[in-house]
């Protein structure tokens, strides 16, 4: 009983502690749920002569970067730049999410390919089997084909310094 | 008289939320199109995240909607559509959060919280008479020191 003046204090720590988490995180980035669980089943066709499509298949052999874009997605155009740098380092494959072909080739040969295959998805089926809810979205894919890795949102050279870069050196391994 | 009631109903009814559905969304069978509108109103729509899917113009939630719909008319059961929806959007697809471990604190943590107010309440209340109730009574050993006391206090 003597000590029950501290029980406020406790009781604010506990509620300090609860906001100092909350109100950290980004309400706007869900959790994959695919974490840890094999890439969905798929196979899209391709969008460019030359350039494979993209199927599950693909995925397995070797960690890949799997990027969900659409030629109308503003946020797309912001990390292109740093998916143009980050495909020398690392195999990147696209998946054209509720795109007109024709205008996703255009945004091609204007900003330059960096994907190695890109499926074609109009429909968003395969986008939404991935857990996809808004472009752009990346995922980390293992050589087994599992997804390690979800980002949501344009990628940073800052997230690709502290996040994608590691994770792929020790899926490398 | 009855005109002008016509008239506001219609005004009023104008004025409610209407669902973003679509008319060409609606099914052709309407038992499975109220089966639909419960499922649809039970799951989030990811992009606005406060809204269910049929409150819900985004572009996903529309078309959530048309998947909730071909299940329903491929034959699955409520259940199974909503695994289907979880398996690929997790637990947070649903408006309605199933009872797990990790869910325990939200279900029953204000009950707890409840519970824990009237234990506390419950002791002020039982320990607050005792503080206030006049002392006892002196028994005659003490009437008899206190008379001592007091005399000396006198001759001083």
């Amino acid at each position: 009983m003597r000590w029950l003046f501290l029980a406020p204090l406790l009781l604010f720590a506990i509620v300090a502690g609860y906001f100092a988490v909350g109100l950290t995180r980004d309400p706007g980035t869900l959790p994959s749920a695919l974490l840890d669980k094999p890439a969905p089943d798929f196979d899209l066709p391709p969008l460019l002569p030359g350039k494979p499509g993209l199927a599950t298949a693909d995925l397995k052999g070797a960690p890949v970067l799997v990027n969900v874009w659409a030629s109308w997605c503003v946020p797309c155009r912001a990390e292109h730049p740093v998916l143009t740098r980050l495909g020398r380092e690392v195999p990147i494959f696209g998946l054209n999410y509720k795109d007109k072909p024709e205008d996703a080739r255009r945004f091609l040969v204007e900003l330059g390919d960096p994907y190695r295959r890109i499926g074609v998805d109009p429909s968003g089926r395969v986008g939404i089997d991935w857990g996809v809810y808004g472009v752009p979205e990346t995922y980390i894919v293992d050589a087994e084909g599992r997804v390690r890795h979800r980002h949501v949102g344009p990628l940073t050279d800052r997230v690709v310094a502290e996040t994608i870069r590691p994770l792929m050196k020790s899926l490398a391994r | 008289m009855r005109r002008l009631v016509f008239a506001l109903l219609l005004f009023i009814a104008a004025a409610l939320p209407a669902a973003a559905i679509r008319p060409d969304e609606i099914l052709a069978d309407p038992a499975l199109e109220v089966r639909a509108r419960e499922l649809g109103k039970e799951l989030r729509c990811l992009v606005c995240q406060n809204q269910s899917i049929d409150d819900s113009e985004a572009d996903l939630a529309r078309d959530l909607r048309k998947i909730v719909r071909e299940r329903l008319v491929a034959g699955d059961t409520d259940p199974a559509i909503r695994t289907y929806l979880v398996a690929r959007y997790g637990d947070f697809v649903r408006l309605d959060p199933p009872l797990r471990v990790a869910t325990a604190v939200l279900w029953f943590g204000p009950a707890l919280i409840l519970v824990l107010g009237a234990i506390g309440i419950a002791v002020f209340l039982r320990r607050k008479p005792a503080a206030t109730a006049a002392p006892a009574a002196l028994d005659s050993n003490d009437r008899a020191r206190l008379e001592r006391v007091l005399a000396e206090d006198d001759r001083r």
